[in-house]
């Protein structure tokens, strides 16, 4: 066995860089691939809800025991990743009263803070509750960016010698001897920090040891070493509203259902979700039904969400995993348990473990079980210290207050930048120069663009996940060349329109579910704005040659056709 | 008692204004009435007429000339392209300070994207940035104003194949202003020639612009700056400018707010005073009398209903932005007097799935008979005595076509002219 192992992990979503943090930290060297950007699998695509584990507490406790413990690790070491918003199980009069109770008792088994509160005391928390509401129980829910906290994990990662590489595609598993020895990359771009238009390639990587945690990609990556990995992906819809209608996580308190979630995140709020089977994790039907149920199944809780406008849905795809002897017909059956699936004493195939299944707020958790695996495979004797260790952001977040008179920004811009970049604000926000605000919905500054753009290559979008620009009500549509500039600072025209109309594009995706009313006038407006004043849409840069020569040159320049009239070229009608 | 006029038109934007102006020029009684800010302030402020066809097929050197392939649906072959040309004259009589009209042919005018698009006429503060006009450009962005980088632009501009050399240096704005000043403080700093603070001495605002610009420029013969050379006082800031740079001065036009656009909707409602036209912004039409013909309409001021009532009314509400065209989880409809909104019944089918695909919702709004009377879903006129003009038009693509401003200039031209003759 070498002195310090080399673990490939594959999957950049928050297990994999939950697991490349923790492995680092206990001295393993540690690659991360991931074929896209950070987050660009299914931890991007989630409600943000931070589990108090009350969800879980009649039907599956143990998920709900590990929600509860994860929930106050991650208050703590990602504290500016978190808003503890506090959450509400409301129950409607058609609601069952057993159930309720259950939901009581579950909560107190399993050590989740639970109060019952009568209806005026909901509604006094939370004003645009429905009228007729019963009573509900107060848990503590949370609302997490899923970004942040993926971006964190990596940058702790990378500060303990783990190499990132987003945009990187494993193609195949080097194989010798039943054994996984390495794997075969394909790069978008060069190695490194991703650029537009900058070559890539094909890389071999040799690892000591490999860990699959690519979620409901985990078959794909199986199948190249002839291993079977039963996934089971469930899709789920989640529509965003332009402004937050809740400050506390409003839950439905009633068996499993679609639409019977609202989660306050950021500026906005998040209606969700839908569970339905999918046989492709990246190819699957996003339909009109879906968004429409959440308004009208969310507004028997909260009634002004039938009018409220909507900014955009997007989909996610659970990587979902049972036992296959188990045989759940129903994927809301499914445990969001986590499992960790050793091929060597599963398949016969040393050099890889699988981990599937699970969910977001506990990551942690399966990156610390996986660790311990790996660590004790080579007989290393090293304590997790995830637990303990704040992120970097979450060092020292008592101090982010003064950050805003310190740096002369405005509120709330300040407060929402100093909040975003935690206790890294001084180190971003320290700039001599003007440091104007990019997005405006966001209130996101120059310099937290500057700063994402040094961590994220040319690649707008991962700068967006980053800072949250474009995101907001207007979708880019104020902002996208604003970023392109910001970009500009740093990489060439080319590289810069290349990333440009890949964000144009992104934006474009999840808009397209909230085109009605007052986000199709917005809609309306950004195509305007990009296309009739900008010209991006036929942008003679990206087309074929024009003849300049063949159009008015202005005053000055002579009119061949004025000429023939034998005219004063500024003659115009008043020269008639 | 109503508030009687001959014509009444409803919107406050560049076919409202156009089409009221035409009436009142044509000897009608004329009253406008408008209720939000109009779009003009998000549009760069300059008039398209065509840059492209339906088919994507441009930049068109001769807008004219493509206007007879159009689909028939298009508001330009309702109106033909004669009425086309004679409104085109109408608005450069009434807005003498816009260039373009002296040929047929479109001009490339640089955007503050960074490439350049096709446009009929153009402000006589952007008439120096044609590009095709030769001489070389400085173009010139400030150092705190994210909407505009001047470098990439250059970069961008070159790119698009301009016959001439461009480029771009950035200056700190004179003076301390906050970062995030709105384009309209930076003019007013200008028309006004405020005094700045620069090194602790006081000089005034564009004498201090100059001397921070002269020192980066290589001679070149012409210098663009983004869109915020002053409000009022336009012209005589752009010409201090230039001849302190020792050089032709122009502006690229931006995004809203957009001061070119707020620079013509002020003169166009000049125009409109002058023409004797009385004008009431700030409240909506919200119900109105009648079935085949428009009797009255009211207005809702303070929570009172005050009735208008015309001959002739013009709906110029503008489109999805402005809000004469709004939806719902349901359908498209047309605020007002309910005419009908033709729209595909299923909501996924109204876009398409690439950013700049063939979007059909950029097409939403009323169809009109020939002389732009609405048309029910039956194809029947829906009041006899109402004009549409404008963006609640249907039927085209303003944005991919680049022709906006033409369309509106048309529409509400002949909406106005006949409004009058009728009336």
């Amino acid at each position: 066995m070498p002195s310090t192992p080399h673990v490939v992990v594959i999957g950049g979503g928050s297990t994999g860089a939950g697991i490349a943090r923790d492995l680092s930290m206990r001295g393993v060297e540690v690659t991360l691939l991931e074929q896209g950007n950070l987050t660009h699998g299914t931890t991007g695509r989630m409600h943000g809800l931070l589990h108090s584990g009350g969800r879980y507490a009649v039907a599956d406790q143990a998920s709900a025991e590990e929600c509860i413990e994860e929930n106050r690790v991650l208050r703590d070491i990602a504290s500016h990743c978190v808003e503890m918003t506090g959450g509400l199980f409301v129950k409607r009069p058609e609601d069952s009263e057993e159930y309720f109770q259950e939901k009581l008792a579950g909560c107190r088994e399993c050590g989740i803070p639970a109060e019952v509160i009568s209806a005026e005391e909901a509604r006094s928390m939370e004003p645009h509750l429905a009228a007729d509401i019963e009573k509900a129980i107060t848990v503590p829910d949370g609302a997490v960016d899923p970004f942040r906290l993926v971006v964190a994990n990596a940058a702790s990662a990378q500060e303990h010698g783990a190499r990132i590489e987003t945009h990187s595609t494993v193609t195949d598993l080097l194989v010798e001897d039943e054994e996984v020895v390495g794997v075969e990359v394909e790069h978008a771009s060069g190695p490194g920090k991703r650029v537009h238009g900058t070559e890539g390639g094909r890389e071999e990587i040799r690892a000591d040891y490999v860990v699959n945690a690519t979620g409901a990609w985990a078959g794909r990556i199986g199948e190249m070493a002839g291993v079977d990995i039963e996934v089971r992906p469930s899709k789920g819809v989640m529509t965003i509203m332009n402004v937050r209608q809740v400050d506390t996580v409003i839950n439905r308190c009633k068996p499993k259902g679609d639409a019977d979630i609202v989660v306050p995140h950021e500026t906005t709020a998040i209606l969700g979700t839908t569970d339905e089977e999918v046989d492709d994790p990246e190819d699957y039907p996003e339909e009109q039904w879906e968004v429409d149920m959440m308004i009208d199944t969310l507004k028997e809780l909260v009634p002004m969400l039938e009018k409220a406008r909507t900014i955009r849905s997007f989909w996610g795809v659970r990587p979902l995993y049972e036992p296959p002897d188990v045989g759940s017909e129903d994927p809301t059956d499914i445990t969001r348990d986590y499992f960790l699936l050793d091929h060597a004493e599963r398949d016969g195939l040393d050099g890889m473990t699988s981990i599937v299944g699970g969910k977001f707020t506990t990551y942690r958790m399966m990156g610390e079980e996986i660790s311990d695996h790996v660590c004790e495979k080579f007989g290393i004797d090293a304590d997790c210290r995830t637990d303990e260790v704040p992120l970097p952001g979450s060092e020292e977040f008592s101090v982010l207050r003064d950050y805003m008179d310190e740096f002369g920004l405005r509120s709330p811009i300040g407060r929402r930048s100093v909040e975003r970049l935690g206790s890294r604000a001084e180190e971003v926000l320290d700039t001599d120069e003007p440091n104007p605000v990019v997005c405006g919905c966001e209130g996101v500054t120059r310099a937290e663009v500057q700063d994402a753009i040094e961590g994220a290559g040319s690649d707008l979008n991962a700068v967006r996940i980053r800072t949250r620009a474009s995101m907001g009500n207007c979708q880019g549509g104020f902002c996208c060349h604003r970023l392109a500039n910001e970009l500009s600072r740093e990489y060439d025209e080319v590289t810069t329109r290349a990333a440009w109309d890949e964000l144009l594009q992104e934006r474009w995706k999840g808009q397209r579910h909230a085109l009605w009313g007052e986000q199709l006038s917005q809609a309306m407006l950004n195509y305007a704005m990009q296309a009739a004043t900008q010209n991006r849409d036929s942008d003679p840069a990206d087309g074929d040659d024009i003849e300049f020569a063949a159009f008015d040159g202005g005053r000055e320049a002579p009119d061949p056709s004025a000429d023939e009239a034998g005219v004063a070229t500024d003659g115009g009608e008043d020269g008639h | 008692m109503a508030i009687e006029s001959d014509v009444l038109v409803i919107g406050g934007g560049l076919a409202g204004l156009t089409s009221a102006l035409a009436a009142a020029r044509a000897g009608a009684d004329t009253r406008l009435v408008s209720y939000k800010q109009s779009t003009l302030r998000n549009a760069s402020g300059l008039i398209d007429v065509l840059g492209y066809t339906s088919d994507g097929e441009g930049p068109l050197a001769d807008p004219y000339a493509a206007i007879p392939d159009l689909p028939e649906e298009h508001p330009y072959r309702t109106v033909g392209v004669d009425t086309v040309r004679t409104a085109m004259s109408a608005f450069d009589d009434a807005v003498p300070s816009y260039r373009g009209g002296h040929t047929d042919r479109n001009a490339l005018v640089p955007t503050h994207g960074g490439t350049v698009k096709p446009t009929a006429r153009y402000p006589d503060s952007a008439a120096d940035g044609l590009a095709s006009d030769d001489r070389d450009v400085a173009l010139v962005g400030l150092e705190s104003m994210t909407d505009f980088d001047a470098r990439r632009a250059a970069a961008h501009l070159e790119a698009a194949g301009v016959p001439f050399d461009v480029r771009g240096i950035t200056v700190r704005f004179p003076g301390d202003l906050r970062p995030d000043a709105k384009v309209t403080r930076y003019a007013k700093l200008l028309d006004a020639d405020e005094e700045v603070s620069v090194r602790g001495r006081r000089r005034p605002a564009r004498a201090a612009l100059a001397e921070r610009v002269n020192p980066e420029l290589r001679g070149e013969p012409r210098v663009g700056f983004p869109a915020i050379l002053g409000d009022d006082e336009a012209t005589a800031v752009r010409e201090e400018l230039s001849e302190r740079l020792g050089a032709a001065v122009f502006e690229v036009p931006m995004g809203p707010p957009s001061l070119p656009g707020l620079r013509l909707e002020d003169r166009l409602f000049a125009a409109l005073s002058e023409a004797g036209a009385s004008i009431e912004t700030g409240n909506p039409v919200t119900e109105f009398d009648g079935e085949d013909r428009i009797e009255q309409v009211y207005i809702e001021k303070n929570g009172a209903k005050i009735p208008n009532s015309a001959e002739q009314y013009v709906l110029a509400t503008g489109g999805l932005v402005g809000k004469g065209v709004e939806s719902d989880r349901e359908g498209v409809y047309e605020p007002i007097f309910d005419c009908h909104v033709a729209h595909p019944e299923d909501r996924y089918d109204w876009f398409d799935t690439d950013v700049f695909g063939d979007h059909e919702f950029a097409g939403f709004g009323v169809r009109t008979d020939e002389q732009l009377r609405p048309l029910d879903a039956g194809g029947t006129v829906e009041f006899e005595n109402l004009r549409a003009a404008g963006s609640v038009l249907g039927g085209y693509d303003f944005a991919a076509e680049k022709s906006g401003s033409g369309v509106s200039i048309a529409t509400g031209y002949d909406a106005g002219t006949n409004a009058a003759s009728e009336s």
